[in-house]
C-alpha cells in the first residue's frame, strides 16, 4: 500500500467509518460513494459500532508476504450488526476457540509495517466481545 | 511550606471519563526466574501482561481512550483541543503517537497533539498539563493519556517486571466531572536512575540505588508536600495510589507515609499486571474509581525516572456512578488472560532477528 493510500483510508481502517445512502437509507462498508441497492450518490460518513458476528472463518498458516510475522492467525467475515459483511482478521483469541456466530466486536491493531524503517498501517480486527462482570 | 504552594487552575477541573486496557496475554515470573536464574530465587510479581503481537503503545492508549469517552458520554469531539500521550515506548523514534489517537477517535483536526516523556511518569505529566489546559480556559476538554509496552533487557531485574498497559482521563469542567482535582504538587530532581541513550534497544537503571534516593525519596517528598500544604492527613483519604513498580515498594512507601494496607489494595495492579510504566499509577487509579463512592478521596502519587513525582488529591462525585458502566472495569482486563511462556514472549516482544 502507497503512503497515499493508506492515508486516503484512515478513517475506515481506524474508526470503521463507512457512508449511509440518504436516499434508500444503505449503510455502506467500505465506503464506495455509489450506494450498491439504489444506485444514488452517497458521501455522507457513518461510523459503525464495530459490534457484529463471525459468519465465517478461515485460519492462515502460509500467509502473503508483509504477514509472515503473524501466523498462524484467523480471518473472519464478520457480519456488522448495521448489516455490512466485512472481512477482517480476528485478535486476541485462538484459532480453537472461534466459531460461526461468535459475537465479536471492532479494535484498531496494526495491520502491518513496511520493513524496520516505513510506516506502520493500523486498522480494524475484531476479537471476542470482552466478558464484562457486570452484565 | 504553605497552601500557596499547591497547583490548582484558575477554573475548578475534574476527571470527565476514565478508562484502562490490559492486552490479553500473562507472563509469570516463574516463567523468567526459570530461564534466567533456575528458577531459584523469589520474583517481585506474580506474571505481568505482555501485548500481543498486533499492539503497541499507539493500540493500547486508544482503546483506553475509547474507554473514557464511553464513560464520558456525549461530549462533543471538536471540544476535545488536547490529545496527550506519555509513554517511553512510542512506536516511531519521529511521528507523534498522539496524532494516531486523536484522529481514531475522531478529535482531530482543531486539536494539540503532543507525545509526552518522563519514563514512568510522562502519564502524570500529561495529566497535570490537561489539568492547566482546561483550568486556563483555553479547551473545554483535553485528554490525558499513560501507555506503554515497556522495554526491558533480557534477564535483567526489569525483565521480570516490563509489562503492557493503558489509562486514559479526559479532564474537563469540574461540574462535568466524576472526580473533581483538588489540587497538586511536583516534586522533581535530577537524579540519574532510569534511562535509555539513543538508538539503545534497552533502558539502563541504578539497580540498588532505586531505592531510598530515587523511589521513596521522591514519592515521600511529593505526597507529604501535597498533604502538608492542603492540611489533609491519610486517614482523609478512602484511597491512595503509588507507583508500582513491584508489590514492595509501594507497599513500604505507604507505611512510611502512614496509610493503611487497605487504602492502597485496590489500585494495588502491579502483582497481577507488572509495571505498565506511563500507565503504572494511572491504570491503579481506574481500579480505584471503578469502586469508589460519591465523597472518598484519592491521593495518587507517580514516580518515573529516578527524577521525580507528581502528587495528585481528588475527590469522586456522584457522577461516578451512572458514568462507570458505560465501560469495562480494569479488573475485566486482568480477568481476561492467556498466560504463555518465556519463548512465546520473546516471539511476541519480537527479540528475535528474522533477518
Amino acid at each position: 500500500m502507497t503512503l497515499a493510500g493508506t492515508w486516503r483510508l484512515r478513517h475506515q481502517r481506524y474508526q470503521l467509518q463507512g457512508e449511509i445512502c440518504e436516499k434508500c437509507g444503505s449503510l455502506i462498508f467500505p465506503p464506495r460513494d455509489v450506494c450498491p441497492e439504489c444506485e444514488a450518490p452517497a458521501k455522507t460518513p457513518y461510523t459503525f459500532s464495530g459490534r457484529g458476528e463471525v459468519y465465517s472463518y478461515t485460519t492462515v498458516y502460509h500467509p502473503p508476504a508483509g504477514f509472515e510475522e503473524d501466523a498462524p492467525y484467523t480471518v473472519a467475515l464478520v457480519r456488522l450488526e448495521e448489516g455490512p459483511m466485512v472481512t477482517a482478521q480476528l485478535t486476541d483469541v485462538d484459532a480453537d476457540q472461534v466459531e460461526i456466530g461468535m459475537p465479536v466486536e471492532m479494535v484498531t491493531r496494526r495491520i502491518s509495517a513496511e520493513g524496520e524503517e516505513g510506516v506502520i498501517t493500523y486498522g480494524y480486527k475484531f476479537r471476542p466481545v470482552l466478558r464484562r462482570a457486570r452484565e | 511550606m504553605s497552601e500557596a504552594e499547591v497547583l490548582r487552575p484558575d477554573r475548578p477541573v475534574g476527571i470527565v471519563g476514565y478508562g484502562a486496557y490490559v492486552p490479553r496475554y500473562r507472563l509469570p515470573a516463574a516463567e523468567v526466574a526459570r530461564v534466567w536464574s533456575g528458577g531459584q530465587g523469589r520474583t517481585p510479581i506474580t506474571e505481568k501482561s505482555v501485548p500481543g503481537l498486533d499492539e503497541d503503545t499507539v493500540t493500547i492508549a486508544l482503546e483506553a481512550a475509547r474507554n473514557a469517552l464511553a464513560r464520558a458520554g456525549s461530549v462533543d469531539l471538536a471540544q476535545i483541543r488536547a490529545v496527550w500521550v506519555g509513554s517511553e515506548s512510542h512506536p516511531y523514534a519521529v511521528k507523534p503517537t498522539s496524532t494516531i489517537v486523536a484522529e481514531a477517535i475522531g478529535a482531530t483536526p482543531a486539536t494539540q497533539a503532543g507525545d509526552w516523556e518522563f519514563a514512568c511518569k510522562a502519564g502524570t505529566e500529561a495529566f497535570q498539563a490537561a489539568v492547566g489546559f482546561v483550568g486556563s480556559g483555553m479547551a473545554r476538554y483535553a485528554l490525558a493519556i499513560g501507555a506503554d509496552t515497556a522495554q526491558a533487557r533480557p534477564g535483567d531485574a526489569l525483565d521480570y517486571t516490563a509489562a503492557a498497559g493503558g489509562a486514559a482521563y479526559l479532564l474537563g469542567p469540574a461540574d462535568e466531572s466524576l472526580a473533581v482535582i483538588e489540587g497538586s504538587f511536583s516534586y522533581v530532581t535530577d537524579t540519574p536512575d532510569f534511562w535509555r541513550r539513543a538508538y539503545q534497544h534497552y533502558p539502563s537503571h541504578g539497580g540498588r540505588f532505586t531505592g531510598q534516593p530515587a523511589y521513596f525519596h521522591h514519592i515521600t517528598h511529593a505526597a507529604r508536600g501535597l498533604m502538608e500544604a492542603m492540611g489533609t492527613r491519610p486517614e482523609d483519604y478512602a484511597y491512595a495510589v503509588f507507583h508500582q513498580p513491584n508489590v514492595k515498594f509501594p507497599r513500604t512507601v505507604a507505611r512510611r507515609l502512614g496509610f493503611t494496607p487497605e487504602q492502597i489494595a485496590p489500585g494495588l495492579l502491579v502483582d497481577r499486571i507488572g509495571n505498565t510504566y506511563a500507565a503504572s499509577s494511572l491504570i491503579g487509579l481506574t481500579a480505584v474509581l471503578d469502586q469508589a463512592r460519591p465523597g472518598d478521596r484519592i491521593l495518587l502519587v507517580s514516580f518515573g525516572s529516578g527524577a521525580g513525582s507528581d502528587a495528585i488529591s481528588l475527590r469522586v462525585t456522584e457522577a461516578i456512578e451512572e458514568r462507570r458502566d458505560r465501560a469495562p472495569y480494569t479488573e475485566d482486563y486482568i480477568a481476561r488472560r492467556k498466560p504463555i511462556d518465556y519463548a512465546t514472549y520473546v516471539r511476541q516482544r519480537r527479540l528475535l532477528m528474522m533477518k
